[in-house]
Parts: structure tokens; C-alpha cells; sequence
């Protein structure tokens, strides 16, 4: 007796997970990573560099202001170099720079920042490198260019004279 | 053409072989007591058909003969010799043909070698194999026919997947094939045995050869995809947790169980329960990872064509086995009257069921984290992708335990023991992990779990090693086996412990400099091969020690289709592995450089080949010495 209803519970759950697999065949998807170029900013979440506060991608943009999304490190050598230009545009008001530390030791950061300036309003803390594989980041640095929660520009490499220009015309 | 023509009609001759077959041995198991000679000549008649089919096949590949609809769209004139014939396995078609030779090569040799077993059984596993074949050999004519003319023969083919030209990938799939078709034999015969209420020592002892063999070929084959994913994805790691990987790895978690099982229903008739139930459970899982691959319900490399026919039959075809085999199970499974389960507790069945245990969870955590996506999507249309984290905390505390147990539990005898060696035992243990400690204490993070994990490593690694100069454990097989593995553990904990990444994007010219490292891209060159161009860029690296070593890696451009991979370079020592790989960025001069330093690569393969070198001894080892 006891056998047969543990014969019928296990047919059950091979049942079920029939159909489920038969469902899924139904609606069978190929899945590509996707390329995000002139795209809306994916989802994310993450923590604050300074605070333990958690942010996700609905609360971390508002639609008024062009934003300066950079994916920083501070192994990261050429990040050193257009440091300068991110400085540049701390004092902007029509643009606010924000950072995503990616794959970093947090007290080589906090020095980094302190030798060179803190450009950042807020800092993303990306220790394993997963927000920036959300945002199809290629490595660092790279930098989007944001507004109304749509990328419209994305740099790949440092920033130079010639993309801090590009960037100053397109937010005027 | 012609040969096309033959390959088909072989494979038809082959089907009604297997009906044939199912008839004389169902009329045999009925009436006779002696084999009926016919039914050895036509097992053979059809493993010849399908050899023919086969052969066929490759021909065809080989000549390039484009009105065939699998060389179209797999193959290429300009492609190498040597791919084509490995070719004809790496795509849909040709590798189910693959399998469907291997079922009946095996099944051939199972009847040739089976002595000393009863009529009946020899009989029924036929049966249940060629219900298996019978159903892929549907599967094949009726969804996935390699032989379908394409008219009128076009000039020139699509060209096999650039990524699949590569001679690890030309020897995976057979290997790996005769693990998971060897676990065939197993489904059928334990079906068989049950059914006659056969499941016993002599049994055990019969199919043990026939696990360990599988086991081997599944071992050897999943490393061969594991070293081949390696070099050419250039992921930079050797396990992703990709689902195409665990639906290898859940038939080998099965398989290794039910190897621990054997041994013990072979000393002793008891665990005849679990012996019954990982012999289903290791096919219907082989038998669900082609499905979940080969459906199109992945995403992956094995995917080769999306088709939901295809997918379908195999999900019938799949739970129509596996409602047969409960129903045998639970029909006519009886568990033998003196299969006592008050185990004494420290005795090495014992350990053998609590090894068990853990194999069973560390199945389900990789069974859950594969399909669970896949029903969530069904009920919530919901996407979430399980990655490496969920896998890693799940699984790696558990290995605490389960490595001590594995070094203790073969010291022990059957039935009732006590420990011996205490000194040494608690010896080793105090030397593992002040050893340790000072190799973990140098990362400050998490020390304390990667001490207790490296030392409960290590502490598997001492003992075994200690093993080897003992006469009194002389089962030499096993303790090659455990050793293997605790050097599998030390290398993959090593390795991630030790592992370091470079990420950054680089112009010709240009150097990227950290703190112990400075990676130069010196040039870019180019060059034209046969089929592909390649463009190799050239980097010289330097140490802290002053060391430069030059490393190229390369970027291929295929004609035939046109894709873009990238070879990894690897410069492999006793050590560690420095691996570079870089990528194209669009429409940019830069290219996306990982570099990345991976200590102990090459113990883990090598780990893994001494792991299926234990298994391989015990399958040699003669019957006296048991």
C-alpha cells in the first residue's frame, strides 16, 4: 500500500515536470547577450562605495540631468590618465559623474581617489564584476553617456581631449 | 549521392533489424533454454548496417558531396581533411549516427562477453537495449536524417562551426559518447535483472566492468570538453557551471555513486535498492542532457539546430523509459529478505552510504540549478540565470566533509571496524592544516573557510599519498582514484585562490603597467590560412622579477561561415598557466586584453587523467586479486 502510493506520488511529480518541460519547449528562446548601444540602461543593483546603502537601476538616475556613468579601477592605468577629464566635468551642473568600481580592493580605491580627486557623486561598489557585465561593459575603462535612463553615448577606452569635447557639445 | 543512398536505406535495414530481433527474443525467453543462434547474427547484421551507415556518412564528408543536406550545411571544401571527418560527428545528425553505432557496437559486445549469466537476462537487457535503439533509430529517420538530398547539389557548403574545428573537440564526442551509451547497457541490464529478481553478487560482479568502463570514458570525455572550452571560449577558466557542462557532470555524479554502490552489493546484498535506482537514473540523465541540449530549450554550443520536433520526440521518448523503468521498480523489485539497514556505524558501508548522501546533494544542487530556470520561465516567465556563486556556496561547504570522510572511509572494513592509525590519522590532520594556514594566511580574505578547505584537502592528499607505501590497503585502484581527487581539489582551491585577472583595452603600441605586471602590445600581424585569416597580436609580458615572456594570442576570421573567434595563447608550466586572449571592440582600434595568471592548470587535468587511470587499473585488475 505504501508502495503504491509513493509509486503514484513519483508519477505525479515525472508528470508534471513533463508538462513543464513540454511548455518549455513551446516557447523555446534563443538567447544572445545583447549589446547595449543607444539603449535604455539595464537593471541592476548594487551597493554604495561610501555608504551601505542599496541602490538599483529605478532609484539611481533621475530624468533631469545628462549623467556620466564611468567603470573605473584603480588597477587600472589608463583610468589615471583621463581621471583628469572627469574632474573636468565635477563642477558641471548639467552633468553629474558617477562611478562603477569594478573588480577593486576597496582601501586601493579610497587611496586612488585621495591622490587624484573624487569626481563622483555616487560610486558604485562592483567587487566581482557583475553590475559591469550587466551594462556589457568590454573593460575598464569605459564610460556611458546617459540621459532620461537612455545610454546615448558609450566610450570604450579612456577618456581624451577629443571624446571630453564630443561629451561637453552633446550636454550643451 | 549514391553514397548517401546506401547510408539511408542501411540505417532502414537496421531498424527492421531491431524489430526482428525483439521478436525471436521475446519467442526465445518464452520457449527455450538455449540461445537461439540466429539472434547473435543479427545483432551483429545490424551493427554492420549502422558501421556501413556511418562510413557512408564520413565518404560523404570526405568527397564533399554537397547534395547531401548534412555536408551542406556542415562542411566546406576548403576545410581540412581531418575536419572533415571529425565533421561528420560535430553536428546534429552525424553525431546521433555516432551514437546509435556505439549502442550497437556495445550491445554486440555485451553478448559476446557475457558468460556465466543466465538466458533469460541475456535476453531481456537485449530487449531493453534495442528499445533504446529502436527509438533513436526513429529519432534519426524521422527528425534528424543525415542523409536528406539537397536538390539541385549546390556548389559549395555552409562550413562547420570555426570554433568545433579543433582536435579536442574531434575526440569529445566520441568518448564521451561510449560513457553515456556504456550507461545504456547498465539501464537495460539492471531493468533485466530486476525483472528476474537477479540483482545479486554475481551480478554485481558482471556489471561492475561495465560501470567502471563507462565511467572512465565519461571522465575522460568530460575533461576533454573541459580542456577544449579552456583554450578556445577563452572564458579564461576551466568550469562555468554552464548548463551544457552539468548535464554532463549530473550522469557522472551518478555514475560514481552507483560505482561505490557496486562495490558494495558485490561484497555484501545489500544497497540492491540504490544499485537499481542510479542505473536508471545515470541514462535517464544522460538521456535528459541530450535532451535539454539538443531541443533548442538551452541555449548553447550543442544546439546545433532549434527545432521543437526534435525536442519533443526526445521528451516523449525520455519519459516513456523512465515510466517503464518505475514501473519495473516498483513491481518487481524485492528487497532481499536478510538486507538488514542497521549498519554497524563505523564500518566502510557505512561511509560508502554516507558518501552516497553527499553525491545525491551535490546532484540536486547541479539539477536544480540547471533546470530550475527553465521551470521558472514556464510558470512565471521569468528569466533568472543561475550562475557560479549559487553553485559555489552550495556545494563547497559540503566538501569539508565529505573530503574527511573520503580519507577515512576506505580505511575502515566491512561490516564492523575500529580506527586504526589514530596517530597518524590525527598527525596528518595537525600538519594539513598549519600547512594550510600558512599557505592561505598570505590572502587575507576569508581565511578561515579557505584554511579548513585547503587543509581537509590536503589532508586527503597525505593520506592517500601515505597510502601508496602501505601493503596492508592494497587496493591500489581506489586509493589512485582518491588520491587523484584530493589533487583535483588542491589545484581548483589553489587555482582560485591564487588566480589573477588583467582586464583592460589596449591600441598597438600602447602598455598597460599595475603593480606587478606590465603587459606591452608590441605589433599586429596578419595572415591568410586555407579557410580562415588570422590576425595575431604580440605581447611581451613582464614580471616583477624581471621576467619577459612573449605571448600571442590570435584572432581568426572565418570564410565559411563567418565568425570571429579567438584563440587563446597559453603558456603552460609545472606551475601555473599564463593565458591571454584578446577581442575585437567595434569600430574602434582598441582590443579588449585579458590576461590573466592561473596557478596549477595543469594538475587539474592531469588530476583528472590519474583520477580515470584508478578507475582504468580496477577495471584491469584480475579477479584473484579482488
Amino acid at each position: 500500500m505504501k508502495n503504491k502510493l509513493l509509486l503514484i506520488f513519483i508519477s505525479l511529480i515525472f508528470i508534471i515536470v513533463f508538462i513543464l518541460f513540454y511548455e518549455g519547449l513551446q516557447n523555446t528562446n534563443i538567447y544572445t547577450p545583447e549589446t547595449k548601444i543607444s539603449n535604455k540602461i539595464p537593471s541592476f543593483k548594487g551597493d554604495l562605495f561610501y555608504s551601505d546603502e542599496t541602490i538599483n537601476s529605478s532609484n539611481f538616475f533621475n530624468s533631469d540631468k545628462f549623467y556620466l556613468l564611468n567603470v573605473w579601477s584603480s588597477w587600472c592605468v589608463p583610468c589615471r590618465k583621463e581621471h583628469t577629464f572627469l574632474m573636468n566635468f565635477k563642477e558641471s551642473k548639467k552633468i553629474e559623474v558617477v562611478g562603477i568600481n569594478y573588480k577593486d580592493k576597496k582601501i586601493n580605491a579610497e587611496n586612488f581617489l585621495i591622490e587624484l580627486g573624487n569626481p563622483y557623486k555616487k560610486i558604485i561598489f562592483d567587487q566581482e564584476g557583475i553590475i559591469a557585465i550587466e551594462w556589457g561593459a568590454y573593460g575598464v575603462p569605459e564610460t556611458f553617456l546617459i540621459k532620461d535612463k537612455v545610454i546615448i553615448k558609450r566610450y570604450i577606452g579612456p577618456l581624451d581631449e577629443k571624446t571630453a569635447k564630443e561629451i561637453k557639445s552633446i550636454i550643451k | 549521392m549514391l553514397y548517401s543512398s546506401i547510408g539511408y536505406y542501411a540505417l532502414i535495414l537496421g531498424l527492421g533489424i531491431s524489430l526482428i530481433l525483439v521478436y525471436f527474443s521475446i519467442k526465445n525467453f518464452q520457449n527455450s533454454s538455449t540461445l537461439n543462434t540466429k539472434i547473435l547474427s543479427f545483432t551483429f547484421l545490424q551493427f554492420f548496417l549502422v558501421v556501413i551507415s556511418f562510413a557512408c556518412l564520413i565518404i560523404s564528408f570526405v568527397l564533399s558531396d554537397f547534395s547531401n543536406e548534412t555536408v551542406f550545411n556542415n562542411s566546406h571544401t576548403t576545410k581540412p581533411l581531418f575536419y572533415k571527418i571529425a565533421g561528420t560527428w560535430g553536428n546534429h545528425e552525424g553525431s546521433l549516427l555516432l551514437w546509435l553505432l556505439v549502442l550497437t557496437l556495445f550491445i554486440l559486445i555485451f553478448f559476446l562477453k557475457t558468460k556465466n549469466q543466465p538466458l533469460k537476462y541475456k535476453l531481456l537487457t537485449l530487449i531493453f537495449q534495442q528499445i533504446i535503439i529502436i527509438g533513436f533509430f526513429l529519432f534519426l529517420i524521422q527528425t534528424s536524417n543525415p542523409f536528406n538530398f539537397i536538390f539541385p547539389t549546390p556548389e559549395e557548403g555552409m562550413g562547420l562551426n570555426p570554433i568545433l574545428q579543433d582536435p579536442a573537440l574531434a575526440i569529445h564526442p566520441p568518448i564521451l559518447y561510449l560513457g553515456y551509451v556504456g550507461s545504456s547497457i547498465i539501464f537495460s541490464s539492471a531493468l533485466a535483472a530486476t525483472y528476474l529478481n537477479l540483482v545479486s553478487k554475481v551480478w554485481a560482479s558482471h556489471i561492475k566492468k561495465w560501470i567502471i568502463a563507462s565511467w572512465v570514458f565519461l571522465t575522460l570525455g568530460i575533461l576533454l570538453g573541459s580542456i577544449w572550452a579552456y583554450y578556445e571560449l577563452g572564458w579564461g577558466g576551466f568550469w562555468f557551471w554552464d548548463p551544457v557542462e552539468n548535464v554532463s557532470l549530473m550522469p557522472w555524479l551518478a555514475l560514481t555513486t552507483l560505482l561505490h554502490c557496486i562495490i558494495v552489493l558485490e561484497k555484501k546484498q545489500v544497497l540492491t535498492s540504490w544499485v537499481i535506482i542510479l542505473s536508471i537514473s545515470t541514462f535517464t540523465l544522460s538521456m535528459c542532457g541530450t535532451f535539454l541540449v539538443r531541443s533548442g530549450i538551452l541555449n548553447s554550443v550543442h544546439t546545433f539546430a532549434n527545432d521543437p520536433e526534435r525536442g519533443l520526440f526526445i521528451l516523449v521518448f525520455l519519459f516513456s523509459l523512465i515510466f517503464i523503468s518505475l514501473f519495473i521498480f516498483f513491481f518487481f523489485h524485492k528487497s532481499s529478505p536478510n538486507n538488514s539497514n542497521s549498519f554497524f556505524w563505523l564500518s566502510k558501508e557505512t561511509s560508502i552510504i554516507i558518501n552516497n548522501w553527499f553525491m545525491m546533494y551535490f546532484l540536486s544542487v547541479v539539477l536544480i540549478g540547471t533546470i530550475y530556470p527553465i521551470f521558472l520561465e514556464v510558470l512565471s516567465s521569468q528569466k533568472i540565470s543561475v550562475g557560479p556563486p549559487f553553485y559555489h556556496k552550495l556545494i563547497i561547504p559540503f566538501l569539508i566533509p565529505f573530503l574527511m570522510a573520503m580519507a577515512i572511509g576506505p580505511k575502515l572494513k566491512w561490516i564492523k571496524s575500529n580506527i586504526v592509525d589514530k596517530f597518524y590519522l590525527v598527525l596528518f590532520f595537525a600538519i594539513s592544516i598549519v600547512l594550510s594556514f600558512l599557505i592561505v594566511k598570505k590572502f587575507s580574505t576569508n581565511l578561515l573557510i579557505n584554511t579548513i578547505l585547503v587543509s581537509s584537502a590536503l589532508y586527503l592528499f597525505f593520506i592517500t599519498l601515505r597510502d601508496f607505501f602501505i601493503r596492508k590497503y592494497s587496493n591500489i585502484s581506489q586509493n589512485i582514484a582518491h588520491f587523484g581527487f584530493s589533487l583535483l581539489i588542491l589545484s581548483i582551491l589553489l587555482n582560485n585562490l591564487f588566480s589573477s585577472e588583467i582586464i583592460t583595452n589596449l591600441k598597438v603600441g600602447e602598455t598597460f603597467t599595475s603593480s606587478k605586471t606590465k603587459i606591452v602590445f608590441k605589433s599586429i600581424n596578419q595572415k591568410q590560412e586555407k579557410n580562415y585569416k588570422s590576425i595575431i597580436a604580440n605581447f611581451s609580458i613582464e614580471n616583477i622579477n624581471q621576467k619577459i615572456e612573449d605571448l600571442s594570442p590570435e584572432l581568426r576570421i572565418y570564410n565559411q561561415p563567418n565568425i570571429v573567434t579567438s584563440e587563446a595563447d597559453i603558456k603552460t608550466t609545472l606551475l601555473s598557466d599564463k593565458f591571454i586572449v584578446i577581442n575585437i571592440v567595434q569600430n574602434q582600434d582598441y582590443f579588449n586584453v585579458r590576461y590573466q595568471v592561473k596557478p596549477f592548470m595543469l594538475w587539474i587535468w592531469i588530476s583528472v587523467i590519474v583520477i580515470s587511470f584508478g578507475g582504468l587499473l580496477s577495471f584491469f585488475k584480475k579477479e584473484h586479486e579482488k
